[in-house]
């Protein structure tokens, strides 16, 4: 049985969103279990797989379809790195899975079902991305993926049609340019297993064919992950999405892209080639302007959804400079930056979705002594906006440390400095939001759902609230145990420098 | 230069790289129009042609000269006598990725026009915006 964790996790949410409809039409609520049931599984498969490759000593473990050996058929490979950003993954999907079903209760049983076929597929393809050893089954995985992407964005209204159908023609741009980036390497090669690959392109680094994959692969994955320039479509995809699956796609949903790029330089090509420096250059100029100009952008905004998105812009940013960093601790930081802005981003998402569900409100003026009404969510938000300014003890902190640290052990002192610069952005728009809530007064906003019992939200969205707010805390005081239990053993034999 | 050698030159030119241009001209086609067009049904459109360049561009990778079918016939088993037929059974997927990006699309385009009454992307946004 444990053997056959890695497909288990792509498979149940799969066979799970095919039959939600289906099971909706009989019960309304039946779709929602069967989903939610199905995360649950691949929850607890990617935990297991997680702690396999732990106690192989970060020997990756390897799948293979049909039990057709690689190059020719397709294999899912697990090392610790991949492992742990599949935990989060179902994690964080599994959350919002659960907070999303208060945002549902007036809905039919078609709305429900495709809800949740869209949901499940979203962590179909975001977990087949990060699993899968085969180039061409990681575009499949990256179109399902986006698919279910643009529905559940769709899903947020009128202006999230809009919004969707932008953010499609720029998706599909990024789509076909990783693909024309495969079709060369395919050529030169003559294979598409991601580990024949990197023994057989080791000997053709220099050909000209190979810039032309790496500046398309930037280019493909940095629209996919909203690095700057290529985010034009993310603020809007961000803010008007469906508030249920706005922690998935906003937290996890362009972070799988800047992993896909991680694997392509530093596990595919190896980071010792020319070509792939100057690529890695590339990525950290964009990534050190993106933190700016993010983060400037995000002080302008008062809806508090759109702050969080050009906030993203930024955080990405982080991590294209911790991959150009490219040294043991710029990597460190990179990986540790993933799993932390997935919960920090997912929490404020939740938050914000809390108030929005309870008081229809969402612009950061109105939120005036929202923490008397809502004390938990209010504990989740300044935890949250903590980290995301990175003070310690919460994970924010760290991976910005390792990321610092690996800037200055290479002595490229200038990413300190846009670090440091944008922490101090970051603890503005975030202060202004932390002076609103507890400093302005009420500004007697109405109630759409008044509380039925004691609590200030229903269960539903108040576990996943308090459960990511104390995961923050838990990846900050955890954080020795993730980097040297885990990431450290999944760091790539060479570094840039 | 003699008129032979500049036909040599062409025909060099279009025996090796000929097709590979012309795929190069249909992709930024495709991009040109997504960029330029005002309407979402033409940048669709634009969309669609630049996938089938891309599609177009793996198909012509997969030919080789004095090639046949690949198909079993017991006659020979020679790779070297057979195009290679994994570049297309991959844009088989292509083919189905791209009509379900096209499905999607016109389904998005259609609550657009529903909520909007317009598919021209100036008029859609300055309403949007209202």
């Amino acid at each position: 049985m444990s053997q056959h964790f890695p497909v288990l996790i792509v498979l149940l949410p799969l066979s799970a969103a095919l039959l939600s409809p289906f099971f909706s039409y009989l019960h309304r609520q039946a779709g929602k279990w069967i989903a939610i049931l199905s995360l649950v599984g691949a929850f607890l498969c990617s935990v297991g797989l997680l702690l396999q490759v732990v106690a192989n000593g970060g020997e990756a473990i390897h799948y293979w379809m049909g039990d057709w050996m690689p190059p020719l058929g397709i294999e899912f490979v697990v090392d610790p790195i991949n492992g742990v950003i599949v935990t989060m993954i179902t994690f964080v999907a599994l959350c919002s899975a659960i907070y999303s079903t208060p945002f549902l209760k007036k809905n039919n049983w078609l709305y429900m079902g495709g809800y949740y076929t869209l949901m499940a597929l979203l962590c179909v393809g975001l977990s087949g991305m990060t699993l899968t050893g085969d180039a061409f089954n990681l575009y499949v995985y990256l179109e399902i993926a986006s698919l279910s992407g643009y529905g559940l964005i769709a899903l947020g209204g009128n202006k999230g049609t809009l919004a969707a159908f932008r953010y499609l023609l720029i998706g599909t741009i990024a789509a076909s340019l990783y693909l024309l980036a495969l079709g060369f390497m395919y050529s030169m090669t003559g294979s598409l297993n991601m580990a024949d690959l990197s023994v057989l392109l080791q000997d053709k680094m220099d050909s000209p064919l190979i810039i032309m994959s790496i500046a398309l692969l930037i280019a493909a994955f940095g629209i996919k992950a909203a690095l700057f320039p290529f985010h034009g479509w993310q603020p809007d995809a961000y803010t008007y999405s469906h508030p249920g699956a706005a922690p998935l796609i906003s937290g996890v949903m362009s972070k799988v892209p800047a992993y896909a790029m991680l694997r392509f330089f530093f596990y595919l090509f190896g980071a010792q080639h020319l070509f792939v420096q100057h690529g890695l250059t590339v990525v950290g100029i964009l990534g050190a302007l993106g933190i700016i100009l993010g983060s400037v952008m995000a002080i302008a905004q008062d809806d508090f959804r759109r702050m969080l998105a050009y906030s993203s812009v930024a955080q990405i940013g982080y991590i294209g400079v911790g991959l150009a960093i490219g040294s043991f601790y710029g990597l460190i930081g990179a990986v540790l930056h993933i799993i932390n802005h997935a919960f920090m981003k997912g929490s404020l998402f939740m938050v914000i979705g809390g108030v929005r569900y309870r008081f229809g409100e969402v612009s950061i003026s109105k939120l005036g002594q929202i923490g008397k009404k809502m004390p938990f969510t209010v504990f989740t938000l300044v935890v949250a906006a903590l980290a995301m300014i990175g003070i310690p003890p919460t994970g924010g902190f760290f991976s910005k440390w390792y990321i610092m640290l690996g800037a200055m052990q290479t002595e490229q002192y200038i990413y300190v400095a846009v670090l440091v610069i944008s922490s101090l952005l970051n603890a503005i728009y975030f202060f202004r939001v932390l002076e609103n809530v507890f400093i302005n007064p009420d500004p007697g906003l109405k109630e759409l759902n008044p509380p039925t019992g004691k609590l200030e939200l229903p269960l539903q969205m108040l576990i996943p609230i308090v459960v990511f707010g104390i995961a923050i805390l838990a990846l900050g005081f955890c954080n020795e145990m993730i980097v040297d239990g885990i990431i450290k053993l999944g760091l790539p034999e060479v570094f840039v420098r | 230069m003699s008129d032979a050698g500049m036909l040599d030159i062409i025909n060099n030119f279009l025996a090796t790289k000929g097709i590979y241009s012309l795929v190069l001209i249909l992709l930024f086609l495709g991009l040109y129009g997504m960029i330029t067009s005002n309407n979402y049904m033409k940048k669709m459109m634009a969309m669609n042609v630049m996938q089938v360049a891309v599609i177009f561009f793996y198909l012509c990778f997969a030919q080789k000269e004095g090639g046949m079918i690949p198909i079993l016939d017991g006659i020979t088993t020679d790779p070297a006598l057979y195009i290679n037929p994994l570049p297309h059974a991959l844009m088989l997927t292509a083919i189905v990725v791209s009509l379900g990006t096209t499905g999607v699309a016109i389904a998005l385009l259609m609550r657009i026009k529903e909520t909007y009454g317009s598919v021209e992307e100036d008029e859609v946004l300055r309403r949007a915006d209202k």
